[in-house]
């Protein structure tokens, strides 16, 4: 009010009245929003309305027991073994496992020697040699899975233009990990009532959008276990998804351990040091300071 | 009093000694460590690693 007393009514109705007033407020009022809405994307306060549903998520994924899923478990390494076969026998006509060599086997799922004789059954191609030609020699232990495609426009034009995404590190990345693999490989069923799935697709609700190129693979009885599990559906799933998550996590066994490990020790370390703190402080706290004023000499 | 009088005369009285000692315990402790932990963990995980399968695909066993 002081204000206004001081320039006089007019001088505040023309201030507040003139157009260059109402510009730059416009502006500023403008340019916060802008900022803000650059900064964090949406405004707060306000609803937002997107042409989606959630089925375009996918369904969550039920948490599944894992063998692995503790902080002390190991993966299972007999379930690595079948997910292996299973993904040999099933999963390896179209996805590629480009970052497992076959020596990642040994002593994981195999023995050296069969592992050996798995690589000897691949061609690969080396070279070049004297007279610079390269030439096809059987797979050692060093080489890499073989890839069902030479190239990714092949995969492509073998799969109705989709392509089948290498496995090495699928369970990483995905959400919902093995959890979601499982129930993507279990979960197919029909489209619901209304759900139009185009020609060549396959319904599968645990896949956001819930339409995928990939049909289910796995029914029962599809690939004999050498040590006679019964091969049902979900069995080749979780023997798969155990050996794809072993694929992704080879140092899985050993960080865990490593991990106790670390916790004991450095909990030990801690409470040494919390009482190493007290000890050496207990004293200084508990300190008294008496204050003795000087003695009066000059003698009054 | 005769303990500490002993560990004092033993160990803490050489310096080189004492240092020695030190290394021996951490040396004796890494390993007692490791084989505590790995035993717990082996029981803990009895019949799920690859040494607890690996008889049954062992082929010549020299």
């Amino acid at each position: 009010m002081n204000f206004i007393l001081i320039l006089g009514p007019n001088d505040y109705q023309s201030f507040m009245n003139s157009r260059l007033t109402l510009a730059s407020a416009t502006l500023f009022t403008t340019g916060t929003v802008a900022w803000y809405a650059h900064f964090y994307g949406t405004l707060p306060f306000l609803g937002e309305v997107h042409a989606s549903h959630l089925s375009d998520e996918g369904l969550h994924p039920v948490a599944y027991p894992w063998p692995h899923n503790g902080f002390f478990d190991t993966f299972d390494h007999a379930s690595i073994r079948r997910g292996y076969q299973v993904y040999r026998e099933v999963c390896a006509a179209c996805h590629s496992l480009d970052r497992i060599a076959w020596r990642n086997l040994v002593a994981v799922s195999h023995t050296a020697d069969e592992a050996r004789a798995m690589a000897e059954e691949v061609e690969y191609q080396d070279g070049p040699n004297d007279d610079g030609e390269m030439f096809q020699r059987p797979g050692k232990l060093a080489d890499y899975m073989p890839a069902p495609y030479p190239n990714e426009e092949a995969a492509r034009a073998g799969n109705a233009g989709a392509l089948p995404p290498d496995l090495s590190l699928i369970v990483k990345a995905r959400h919902g990990g093995a959890d979601y693999i499982f129930s993507l490989l279990t979960g197919y069923v029909d489209p619901p009532a209304g759900v139009e799935v185009r020609e060549g697709m396959n319904y599968n609700p645990y896949f956001p959008g819930g339409a995928l190129s990939m049909a289910r693979v796995l029914f029962d009885g599809l690939v004999e276990y050498d040590d006679g599990t019964p091969a049902t559906t979900s069995q080749m799933a979780k023997d798969v998804v155990t050996f794809l998550n072993w694929a992704a996590e080879p140092e899985h066994d050993e960080r865990k351990k490593t991990g106790i490990k670390a916790v004991i020790l450095f909990s030990t370390l801690f409470v040494l040091s919390v009482y190493t703190k007290r000890f050496k402080w207990g004293p200084i706290k508990n300190r008294k300071i008496q204050y003795n004023p000087p003695v009066d000499k000059t003698g009054h | 009093m005769s303990f500490a009088t002993a560990a004092y005369n033993t160990i803490f009285k050489r310096n080189s000694v004492y240092v020695g000692s030190v290394f021996a315990a951490a040396f004796a402790f890494g390993i007692g460590f490791d084989s505590g932990v790995t035993a717990f963990w082996d029981s803990w995980n009895k019949g799920k690693q690859w040494k607890d399968i690996r008889h049954k695909y062992v082929q010549d066993e020299e």
